[in-house]
């Protein structure tokens, strides 16, 4: 039995600690204050991208700004910009029209619902996948792909011939909020199964065993090593999928009837505002959109680093 | 707090683990289970800790029936070759989790892992993530953690495999120390025979499912049941179709009783040790060519002799150091 009176009596006896007497030899970079070593880990170990005589990194750099500028900064910063072309007022009042914060309201609502779905179901199906020895599993594995495969249109067609007004199973979605949020699902499934897949397999088991051995019961190994484990991974495949979820525009172009007030998502809006000549409009929910994007892409990433800083 | 296995059989598909294996481990020993790769020492410390069912037979801790038991239950501290570091803890969480588990009180939380912090010379590094350790310092945190619940016995499956040799010696002497202190009884399994006979008071030598033989160090070394175990604790050659410990090798000028004639082949300084291969004169070996045999003999005994390729040297087994196994395997 270990003796709290006889480990400080071991201390005074026992040679010099061994990280004190071995850390040169083992490891001579590391020092014991923490901040050093972080930081010495965080800057690699390169030239620094002013080094006279050596233009590859700046260029480099430049030519990543340049492109990330024309394909994709430059065209959003235009839609923001096109957004306020009437000033604020026109912004505000674009996106409180009953339409756009109908569709607004249905699409970030729907979206949300799906992510979450997602967040139990993917995260169920990567468990299962890697975990259990169910027979088929090869080829589950493999559908679980074919929403990414397919043109989303084909997906919007798939559903509506089986959910449709004369659906065969006797469920009819059609221009229901019902049928855009199954059409969403659909599209989405692959993210979080992705994502939490290849984490669960890396994850090692001797931890649950040694979880287990200090006196973890299953759902105890569950909640306090697996899943603080595979919770970035599960977090990242739901903001994707919900970012997805967001911008579908073809699975639900069918299945929704586009119904303004009911079952037009925001993306449909968008399309139809455009065609009527309300850029501003289209422009104004746009932003929205890429506003609430934003957010997750800046949720997601600061989840991450805190992960990454975790080990 | 002692462990008893009996006739216990686990095998893995066709693979046989464990061939009616019978082991007594009395309380408060320090003993390794030695053996190659794939002798079945790790299964049967994962068979007492409860990782594994047994197909058959009885494992009993401290005069218990353990076999129903699960592993939460059998009071046991496991300690992995590659740590099984909590990743998302930091090093003081690592070791707390098992009294977080029982509901310990905070505080008293709070002062056990000071204390095991510092037994294991971790103390300064108790918020740290295990990301941010080296190999010894993850398993001295893993052997903390082992500890912290208060274990009847505390297991260690090939603790020291993953570091390097430096780290390795100090945690050998640490892990010695640390038993004299602590006294749980403890079982770790090692594939090197120096390990076991430098930190164990009781070495098991498995190999192929089927535990060869239990005794002290020395008695293995100088008593071994068989050739297996004793080509596995320490270096052989044959002579005379005998296995022999090349230290144990005698050498003479001139013909003494019961010597053979050999010529000296080759003769390599090892630092102090020098190791001299011979050819017994007029014998062919066992395929056929010269019957090779090398002795072990001091640098001193070297000059004495003279030694050099192609001198003749009566060479006969000391007749005090008679070692040879019981039973040939």
């Amino acid at each position: 039995m270990p003796e709290t009176e006889s480990g400080a009596g071991l201390l005074e006896q026992a040679p010099p600690a061994p990280d004190l007497a071995l850390r040169p030899a083992i490891d001579p970079g590391r020092k014991p204050r923490r901040g050093r070593s972080r930081r010495r880990r965080g800057v690699p170990s390169g030239r620094p991208l002013t080094s006279p005589g050596n233009f590859a990194p700046a260029l480099g750099l430049g030519m990543v700004v340049l492109y990330l500028s024309v394909i994709v900064l430059i065209p959003l910063a235009a839609v923001a910009w096109r957004s306020t072309g009437q000033g604020l007022d026109g912004f505000w009042h674009a996106i409180n029209r009953p339409e756009a914060s109908s569709t607004l309201k249905l699409t970030i609502g729907a979206s949300l619902l799906v992510a979450l779905v997602n967040l139990v179901m993917g995260t169920a199906i990567a468990w299962l996948l890697v975990r259990d020895r169910l027979p088929g599993r090869a080829l589950i594995d493999m559908l679980i792909d074919l929403p990414f495969a397919l043109p989303t249109i084909v997906a919007g067609l798939a559903l509506l011939t089986v959910y449709g007004t004369n659906s065969p199973v006797g469920l009819n979605l059609a221009y229901t909020r019902a049928g855009v949020v199954v059409a969403l699902l659909f599209v989405t499934l692959p993210f979080v199964v992705r994502t939490v897949q290849p984490v669960l397999l890396e994850l090692d088991r001797e931890m649950e065993e040694a979880a287990a051995s200090l006196g973890a019961r299953p759902a105890t190994i569950f909640v306090r090593i697996i899943l603080p484990n595979i919770a970035p991974a599960m977090a990242a495949g739901t903001a994707l999928a919900f970012a997805r979820a967001m911008s579908e525009f073809g699975s639900t172009v069918l299945i929704s009837g586009n119904l303004p007030f009911k079952t037009q998502v925001a993306s449909v809006h968008i399309f139809n505002q455009l065609e009527s000549d309300n850029v501003t409009g289209a422009a104004a929910v746009s932003t929205v959109l890429l506003i609430v994007s934003l957010f997750v892409l800046v949720g997601l990433d600061l989840l991450q680093r805190w992960a990454a800083r975790r080990g | 707090m002692s462990i008893k296995v009996n006739r216990v059989n686990k095998t893995f598909g066709e693979f046989v683990a464990l061939d009616d294996v019978t082991v007594d481990i009395p309380a408060g020993s320090l003993t390794a289970l030695l053996g190659p790769s794939g002798g079945g020492k790790s299964t049967l410390l994962r068979v007492i800790a409860g990782l594994e069912k047994p197909d058959s037979g009885l494992v009993e801790i401290e005069g218990r029936e353990a076999n129903h038991l699960p592993v939460q239950e059998r009071g046991v501290g496991f300690v992995f070759q590659h740590y099984a570091a909590f990743k998302h803890l930091t090093v003081a969480r690592n070791v707390a989790f098992g009294l977080e588990i029982r509901k310990r009180p905070k505080a008293e939380i709070k002062k056990r892992v000071a204390e095991l912090l510092e037994l294991v010379h971790l103390e300064n590094f108790a918020h740290r993530y295990p990301s941010q350790l080296s190999g010894g310092q993850r398993q001295r945190m893993a052997l903390a953690r082992a500890l912290a619940v208060e274990p009847a016995v505390l297991l260690l499956d090939e603790p020291f495999g993953a570091l390097d040799a430096q780290v390795r010696k100090e945690l050998r002497i640490w892990l010695r120390k640390l038993h004299e202190e602590v006294h749980v009884t403890t079982v770790f399994v090692t594939h090197d025979q120096e390990e076991a006979m430098e930190v164990a008071d009781s070495i098991v030598v498995m190999a192929n499912g089927k535990v060869e033989q239990i005794g002290s160090p020395d008695d293995l070394y100088d008593k071994p049941a068989n050739d297996f175990v004793m080509s596995f604790l320490g270096p052989v050659t044959k002579l005379g179709g005998q296995l022999v410990r090349p230290h144990d090798l005698e050498l003479f000028t001139v013909p003494e009783q019961d010597t053979v004639a050999a010529t000296v082949e080759r003769v390599t300084r090892l630092g102090f040790e020098v190791r001299v291969d011979l050819n017994v004169n007029g014998r062919a070996g066992p395929e056929g060519g010269p019957d090779e045999v090398w002795a072990q003999v001091t640098r001193g005994t070297a000059e004495q002799f003279a030694l050099e390729p192609g001198k003749t040297v009566h060479i006969r087994r000391a007749p005090d150091r008679l070692v040879q196994p019981a039973r040939s395997a």
